[in-house]
């Protein structure tokens, strides 16, 4: 058992879990934004805001902005834990993965709040 | 004359490992690499590497041969030699002790954590712990592993990290221990497996498949262990 506390779950399975949950839900959300710009007719600021004035857009766009920032978090922070390792450089390994990670959680914060800003227009 | 290159270093001498070049004449026969190794050690006695059985059963020559992990014993240079060369090098990943010989310290802690013997309090039945042929069956394709460490030293995630990811090996061993119908410590185990690195830093790459000299398959192994957890997770 290797304990960590920055990764996003603490539980292997539980992160697995998580990064293949977004994933889907991050596919579906493409889907449906490309088929959505390619299929409407007429296609332009009208519908655009149209679209965005339903509160399930805004919430299934707000669950995917979650979602990238959980998978993105799971995702990087396994690269930095296998690139950036006391192994590979000493100790100077655990300032700067620490400073990566809450680089990367400042990141996270400011786009989702921000992104609450934009959909519900505050 | 076939060429070999082989990779040496001797802490007390050299500051720096080297590739030492070799020449042999193999009198046109298709022997196995660890048959070169013992001719050229009758030429040169300071060459180091281990073996033992020298028939693929005991797991001591495991070493990266022209660039893909194997045992030498049972390669023969048929398919190890690239145009009239061989290249001989230690497994990768761990810190060499001498020539080809590894120190496989890291590769044996992985293995103990996984606590590979059968755990079972309930008192012993006069005669034996019976199996049906169907849950023996189940044991078949992880049983065989010699520890050879070809799989895990080939693996790019226990490079990185050797001391956090069991390793294809150990995990192979994990599961032959969570499908024994013998034993009880299945939860136990499952609960020791579940952070972010023991078995989910293995990211399903099969070099460990690719280089099993015994054809086993860790990846599919991961693959079980890894739906036990979600299972028991959701
Ligand atoms: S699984 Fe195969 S390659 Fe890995 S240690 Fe066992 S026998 Fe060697
Ligand atoms: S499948 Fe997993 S264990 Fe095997 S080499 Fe790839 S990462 Fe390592
Ligand atoms: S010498 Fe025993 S496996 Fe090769």
């Amino acid at each position: 058992m290797v304990t960590t506390i920055t990764s996003f779950g603490r539980s292997g399975t539980f992160d697995w879990l998580y990064q293949r949950v977004t994933a889907v839900l991050l596919t579906i959300y493409t889907f449906f934004i490309v088929g959505f710009i390619f299929l409407s007719k007429d296609f332009g600021y009208e519908s655009w805001s149209a679209l965005f004035a339903h509160r399930w857009m805004r919430v299934f766009t707000l669950l995917a902005l979650l979602s990238t920032v959980v998978h993105a978090w799971i995702g990087l922070w396994s690269v930095i834990t296998d690139y950036i390792t006391n192994l590979l450089m000493g100790a100077k390994a655990t300032v700067l993965r620490l400073v990566i990670e809450l680089l990367l959680a400042a990141v996270a914060v400011f786009y989702t709040a921000w992104g609450i800003e934009i959909l519900w227009g505050l | 004359m076939l060429k070999v290159s082989i990779y040496r270093y001797n802490p007390e001498t050299d500051k720096a490992p080297y590739m030492q070049d070799y020449e042999l004449d193999t009198q046109g026969k298709d022997l196995m690499v660890l048959d070169v190794l013992e001719l050229l050690k009758a030429q040169d006695p300071t060459l180091s590497f281990r073996r033992s059985c020298r028939e693929g059963v005991c797991g001591s020559d495991g070493m990266n041969i022209s660039g893909r992990n194997g045992l030498a014993c049972t390669t023969p240079l048929s398919e190890a030699a690239r145009k009239g060369k061989l290249v001989l090098r230690p497994l990768p990943g761990l810190p060499v002790i001498r020539d080809l010989v590894v120190d496989m310290e890291q590769f044996y802690e992985q293995y103990k954590k996984i606590e590979p013997y059968l755990q079972n309090d309930t008192p012993a039945p006069a005669i034996e712990r019976l199996q049906s042929p169907e849950e023996r069956e189940k044991l078949d394709g992880l049983y065989e592993c010699i520890l050879c460490a070809c799989c895990s030293t080939a693996c790019p995630s226990f490079w990185w990290n050797p001391d956090k990811f069991i390793g294809p090996a150990g995990l192979l061993q994990a599961y032959r221990f969570l499908a024994d119908s013998r034993d009880e410590a299945t939860d136990e185990r499952l609960s020791k497996l579940d952070d972010p690195f023991s078995v989910f830093r293995c990211h399903g790459i099969q070099n460990c498949v690719n280089v099993c000299p015994k054809g086993l398959n860790p990846t599919r192994a991961i693959g079980h262990i890894r739906h036990m957890l979600l299972a028991r997770a959701v």
